[in-house]
């Protein structure tokens, strides 16, 4: 069913008290929306424009108090609500997601069950741009890589857009804002662009889902999705895992197997 | 003071390797000075930013020792610090961190030789590698 009659009807049913979605928005962008009342879905717009991974606002406190908020989704949003549901940051009847097809027609997945088996459908690429400069980065000698990152760190200002971008990034307390003791150093000179860059791709070691708005987000143009995007195709290759495959996914981390392969340890 | 004295950082569980280091001295086996012993509860208790907080704070090497796997005084510490440097390691190399410098290691309470053996072995590969002064100089751009 079209995405504005789909929303327009469980509005008015009251299957949902609210639909997040994408509106227009100034210089032809789209920005998200919340629509709350059926009169108002006819302003949803879901195009190539709305690249944005809308899972990060479903778990906020002021988005839980609206009560049962329908999503639209694309296969990235999805998987991160899959991953979501896996840490048990959401609940299944708090939302109801909307997937869409590149027509813009809805289909609504009710259960976290539905959402897998829609996205199991789905062949995930990462994008070519990004392949080739993984690539090219894994051929390069040591030295080429650490000039590389040290380059692209170099702009870095810790405005924290990649962290705020991100729908995994949900912790109330970040350890970046740990400063008893500060922990990692909060100006941006070399030193803390490097450790933040290590710690935000430690955290999300096994829980990126790929969707690549950390990197959309970068308003300096840093790859710093790259980062996450290496972590997990680490952890798919070494633990057989993907974040956001499952809604009963265990931590790759936080977990293990006594016959773990690794070759370095002595 | 010509000659290169690397300084290892070597974290260390309390109930496997830490025991093994006090095994070596007691069997009054010798081995390099170089290093600088952190005992910590458990392998599962290292935080992958000490290693990280070591070479900024001067480490040319970083040891990083604890109970075989099967023998964790917590049952599985050391599993769950398997796969956090199975994890950690591709992504210090992705960074161009030098993952040379640092070395994973199980060595239980008995193996006090085995300790020796592998302060030296580590020690006299860094002291190749020479200071770690790509990393060290990063922290020095923070203090101006």
């Amino acid at each position: 069913m079209d995405l504005k009659e789909l929303s327009r009807e469980l509005l008015a049913k009251g299957d949902v008290q609210a639909v997040l979605g994408f509106r227009r928005g100034t210089g032809g962008r789209r920005r998200p929306a919340f629509i709350r009342r059926p009169e108002e879905a006819a302003n949803l717009v879901f195009d190539a424009g709305c690249a944005q991974n809308l899972a990060g606002y479903l778990t906020r406190r002021e988005v839980r108090r609206m009560g049962r908020v329908a999503v639209a989704a694309g296969p990235d949003t999805l998987r991160a609500i899959l991953q979501l549901l896996a840490e048990r940051q959401l609940k299944e009847e708090e939302i109801l997601p909307l997937a869409l097809d590149a027509q813009g027609q809805a289909e609504a997945l009710p259960t976290a069950q539905a959402v897998e088996a829609h996205l199991a459908l789905q062949a995930k690429a990462m994008p070519t741009a990004d392949r080739e400069l993984l690539d090219r980065l894994g051929a390069m000698d040591r030295a080429g890589r650490w000039a590389f990152w040290q380059d692209q760190f170099s702009r870095c200002m810790k405005c924290y857009a990649c962290r705020n971008s991100c729908p995994m990034c949900y912790c109330g307390h970040c350890t970046m804002d740990c400063n008893r003791p500060q922990w990692v150093p909060e100006a941006s000179h070399a030193l803390g662009n490097l450790e933040y860059h290590l710690v935000r791709a430690m955290h999300l070691a096994g829980r990126c889902v790929t969707c690549g708005d950390c990197g959309r987000a970068c308003p300096v143009g840093i790859p710093v999705h790259l980062l996450t995007f290496h972590g997990e195709e680490e952890v798919r290759r070494q633990f057989g895992q993907g974040a956001g495959t499952s809604a009963r996914l265990d931590y790759a981390l936080g977990t293990f197997r006594p016959d773990d392969k690794e070759t370095f340890i002595r | 003071m010509d000659t290169f004295e690397p300084k290892i950082t070597a974290f260390v569980c309390n109930w496997c390797t830490y025991a093994g280091a006090d095994l070596t001295g007691t069997s009054r086996i010798k081995y390099q000075s170089n290093v600088r012993v952190l005992r910590l509860p458990c392998t599962g208790r290292i935080d992958f930013m000490l290693l990280a907080k070591a070479f900024a704070q001067g480490a040319d090497g970083v040891i990083v020792s604890g109970c075989h796997p099967n023998d964790c005084h917590y049952t599985s510490g050391n599993y769950h610090a398997r796969r956090r440097w199975m994890v950690y390691r591709g992504l210090m190399d992705f960074l161009g961190i030098d993952v040379r410098r640092v070395t994973f290691s199980w060595v239980s309470a008995a193996e006090g030789a085995r300790w020796a053996e592998l302060v030296d072995e580590v020690t006299s590969r860094v002291r190749e590698l020479g200071p770690y002064t790509e990393y060290q100089e990063l922290a020095l751009t923070g203090v101006e």
